[in-house]
């Protein structure tokens, strides 16, 4: 029941979105439901379209997630772009240092890496807040320009292959590679960069699940997000659950940095995400910060930028810009929805 | 005036208005009481336009009118003060009065005539409000008398006021009740929306008595006492008094050693206060509202960073100094906190997390391994123990505690607070926006946890409830300890003078 009740909003801001979106591809005169079927098609049924679409809600599921924890925690973490771009590039820093380590040792090194850098880096604008009550969205916004600058200069002037004209470093020892998921599939095909990684975001969502509503550090997170002042008299160190927040949530970011380090690219590329910290937000919100939400969430998007690019080649005169208006009245009927809701318990109360 | 005939209204399954007919003469004042939840509101925020009837007519002056909006209600010189404030801080008076009907130009507000009528009205009515004045500069009194003043200047003739004196001191009700009473003699109609039958005795010509959205008495108030009242708001007979055996005190629980509490702004707000709490007895604190009682509770309960916090805090020997809430409460503290949704409940969380605020981290809340996994069994099962023994409706653990009325979002409050078994209880405005038949029942839960032996420090501003509750009684005027008395014996005049003189 209360389930249905929180899928309804988020399936009717999708629709609404969808019919919006039918109005533009009318006025440019196609036939809107030949081009959602080309869209939703091509990323589900067409030969690779679903392997693709998994391998592109991987950093989305994620970022969603680092979103919602820190939501939970009534943080709003705007800074999940730069706490994986810290943390890709930790991941494969660790790859290139340490690139004869056997597997079994190196691998989780650098998830650790990935973990610890993109941790670090959420965690600093919760200390700030927590010190100085310096707002988050301001320091997590700023710390993201910091954070691209940054890796771009070590990328640049210490970690590039001599003579390379593309921004990436060299590339990180083979055994901190892992399985793609054509080694695990038997007839799945090799290039598709789907990996392993995807298991570990499914299996982050059971953990944050698990953590935020069935043991006591997530109960305090919760309680922490949705009054502090209560929770502060049910003898919560509200300061505290700030910081561990904020760490959590850069560490879920900073996993991005495994699928494209240790699954996809096997080097830092500089400027790989494509907005993935940001999307996250979107994922978030609309997955209503439940990481269940999240995974639906992410997949959807995953299907809209794997299916514009069919779009673009296959019809005469919608482009795959059409993907971001449907992302955009996506998020804007979500956030309808949370004015209706808000608006709604008003009216009820009396 | 206004008369509201046959009035129904419903909100999803709840009825709120069940047929329900006010009738309120020109030039009167009209009480309508009930306990929370009896549809007093909603009634009258329809007559105020907020909500539109399912069925009913409304009349005024004996013409039937449709009220659709604020708007229309105001075009028919309908006025209404809510409880909660609407106005702009960083304004002045006048500006506030004039929001959303701006004298001037669109691109010059010319404010001099507004002004100008605002101070005559100010002055015919006796309200004393300076039309240049920021409200952020007010006190909470002189507020609510700048919503009179916006209803006044848009020539409201029929003034509707929701708890107005929820938020005032005595003095200030004192005043208000002034101002009401040369309101009406000018002809102006008044109707109040109260649970405090003190207030409708002393304001009131007629009385409407609503009781689950259906009207059960309509009384002239010169014919009517209290407990008549009381009877039809809650359809039986109430205590308005405390039974209570007289208390055995034992050995000294609290004790509270040159207190002082400091605002981060380095306001001093509690001074060197110096006071015990026995085991087994109720000392109360009266005074004035905002005269330290918040800052002496929070500071008690480990709620004051340790910066602002001087002197000594001991707790069966032993001193609490540097001992955080948690452990504080470990030790066995208890707190009711003054302000529920504020402190005390997690609004959007079930009553079962509600329940367990406070004592979440340890055994049996958490179960192996390590303890940090919630045992969800453990949970409910305290949730609906809580739920039953302190008579919390709904009694569903599932619910967000923001669906409770107040009442029982307290009575949840009051069940976990005491199920912890404290030593010393804290409990601040236990009652506060609680009907009558919740009231009785949380002061015998008080009482009761006095007879098992626990130390109770109750602040109210309810003078008649700390008298009626409390062993000692200490009063508190600007943070300091002004006096203390038996509560036996002494006369609320006598204490009244020590609230609001301080000797």
């Amino acid at each position: 029941m209360r389930l249905v009740r929180e899928l309804v909003f988020p399936a009717i801001a999708v629709l609404a979105a969808f019919l919006v979106g039918g109005v533009f591809i009318l006025a440019i005169g196609e036939n809107p439901l030949q081009t959602y079927r080309l869209l939703i098609g091509s990323a589900l049924w067409w030969p690779d379209g679903i392997g693709y679409t998994l391998f592109l809600a991987t950093p989305l599921i994620f970022t969603g997630l680092a979103v919602a924890v820190a939501f939970r925690a009534g943080l709003l973490n705007i800074g999940a772009e730069g706490q994986l771009y810290v943390a890709a590039f930790a991941t494969a820093w660790v790859g290139i240092v340490f690139a004869n380590l056997p597997g079994v040792v190196l691998v989780p090194m650098c998830c650790a890496a990935a973990v610890l850098a993109g941790g670090l880096w959420g965690a600093i604008p919760g200390v700030l807040k927590a010190r100085f009550g310096s707002h988050e969205v301001i320091n997590t916004i700023m710390l993201n320009f910091v954070a691209v600058a940054l890796v771009s200069y070590f990328t640049q002037y210490h970690y590039r292959t001599p003579g390379d004209p593309i921004m990436e470093t060299a590339p990180i020892g083979a055994s901190a590679h892992i399985p793609r998921m054509a080694r695990l599939i038997p007839g799945f095909p090799e290039r598709i960069p789907l990996n392993v990684s995807f298991l570990l975001a499914l299996l982050c969502c059971a953990l944050v699940y698990f953590f935020l509503w069935h043991t006591k550090w997530g109960f305090e997170l919760r309680a922490t997000g949705s009054n502090p002042a209560a929770a502060e008299y049910g003898g919560i160190a509200i300061r505290k659950q700030i910081v561990i927040a904020m760490t959590i949530s850069g560490a879920l970011a900073g996993m991005v940095g495994i699928n494209e380090v240790l699954g996809y690219r096997y080097r830092y590329y500089d400027g790989f995400s494509d907005s993935y910290g940001f999307t996250g937000i979107a994922v978030a919100l609309l997955g209503r910060n439940h990481p269940v939400g999240v995974i639906f969430a992410a997949l959807l998007f995953a299907i809209l930028t794997r299916g514009g690019v069919p779009v673009d080649a296959f019809t005469q005169h919608v482009t795959k810009d059409i993907v971001q208006i449907l992302q955009g009245t996506i998020i804007l009927f979500v956030a309808a929805e949370a004015l209706f809701r808000e608006g709604a318990r008003r009216w009820v109360k009396f | 005036m206004i008369e509201l005939r046959d009035i129904t209204k419903t909100f999803g399954a709840v009825v709120a208005n069940d047929r329900v007919t006010i009738k309120v003469q020109t030039g009167t004042i009209h009480a309508i009481v009930g306990e929370n939840g009896a549809g007093k509101s909603t009634a009258m925020r329809i007559a105020y336009g907020f909500y539109t009837a399912d069925a009913g007519q409304i009349l005024v002056d004996d013409q039937p009118e449709s009220i659709t909006s604020p708007q229309s209600a105001i075009a028919l010189g309908i006025g209404m003060v809510h409880q909660h404030f609407m106005l702009v801080d960083t304004m002045t008076v006048a500006e506030n009065i004039v929001l959303g009907a701006e004298p001037g130009t669109p691109l010059a507000l010319d404010l001099e005539e507004a002004e100008k009528r605002i101070a005559t009205l100010s002055q015919e009515f006796k309200l004393s409000v300076d039309p240049r004045a920021r409200i952020a500069d007010l006190s909470v009194g002189q507020q609510q008398r700048v919503e009179l003043l916006k209803a006044l200047y848009r020539n409201a003739r029929l003034l509707i006021l929701d708890e107005p004196t929820a938020v005032l001191t005595p003095l200030e009700v004192e005043e208000l009740f002034g101002i009401l009473r040369g309101m009406r003699e000018q002809g102006k109609t008044i109707v109040i929306i109260t649970h405090k039958l003190s207030e409708v005795l002393a304001i009131s010509d007629e009385v409407t008595v609503m009781r689950d959205g259906k009207v059960v008495g309509r009384l002239r108030t010169a014919d009517t006492t209290a407990a008549d009242i009381a009877r039809l708001m809650v359809g039986r007979d109430v205590l308005l008094h405390v039974h209570k055996p007289d208390a055995t005190p034992g050995r000294p629980m609290l004790a509270v050693r040159g207190l002082s509490v400091t605002t981060p702004e380095g306001v001093r707000v509690v001074e060197n206060v110096t006071f015990d709490v026995r085991a087994g007895e109720i000392v109360g604190i009266a005074g004035v509202e905002g005269n330290g009682q918040t800052q002496l509770m929070e500071a008690l309960a480990g709620l004051v960073g340790p910066a602002y916090v001087s002197g000594d805090i001991v707790l069966e020997g032993d001193s609490l100094t540097g001992v955080d809430a948690r452990h504080r409460r470990e030790r066995g503290i208890a707190h009711v906190p003054e302000d529920r949704h504020r402190r005390g409940l997690l609004l959007d969380f079930g009553l079962d997390e509600n329940a367990i605020l406070g004592v979440h981290y340890r055994p049996p809340i958490t179960t192996l391994p390590g303890h940090i996994v919630l045992d969800e069994g453990e949970i409910h099962r305290r949730a609906v123990d809580i739920i039953k023994r302190f008579d919390v409706r709904p009694p569903n653990p599932d619910l967000p505690a923001r669906a409770l009325s107040g009442g029982n979002q307290q009575k949840l409050i009051i069940g976990r607070e005491f199920e912890l078994k404290p030593k010393l209880l804290l409990v601040s405005q236990p009652t506060r926006g609680v009907d009558i038949g919740a009231i009785e029942f949380i002061h015998e839960k008080i009482v009761k946890m006095r007879d098992a032996g626990c130390a109770v420090l109750l602040v109210s501003a309810e003078l008649e409830e700390v008298m009626a509750l409390s062993d000692r009684l200490l009063i508190i005027h600007s943070g300091k300890i002004a006096g203390e008395v038996n509560p036996r014996v002494a006369s609320p005049g006598a204490i009244g003078l020590l609230m609001t003189r301080g000797y």
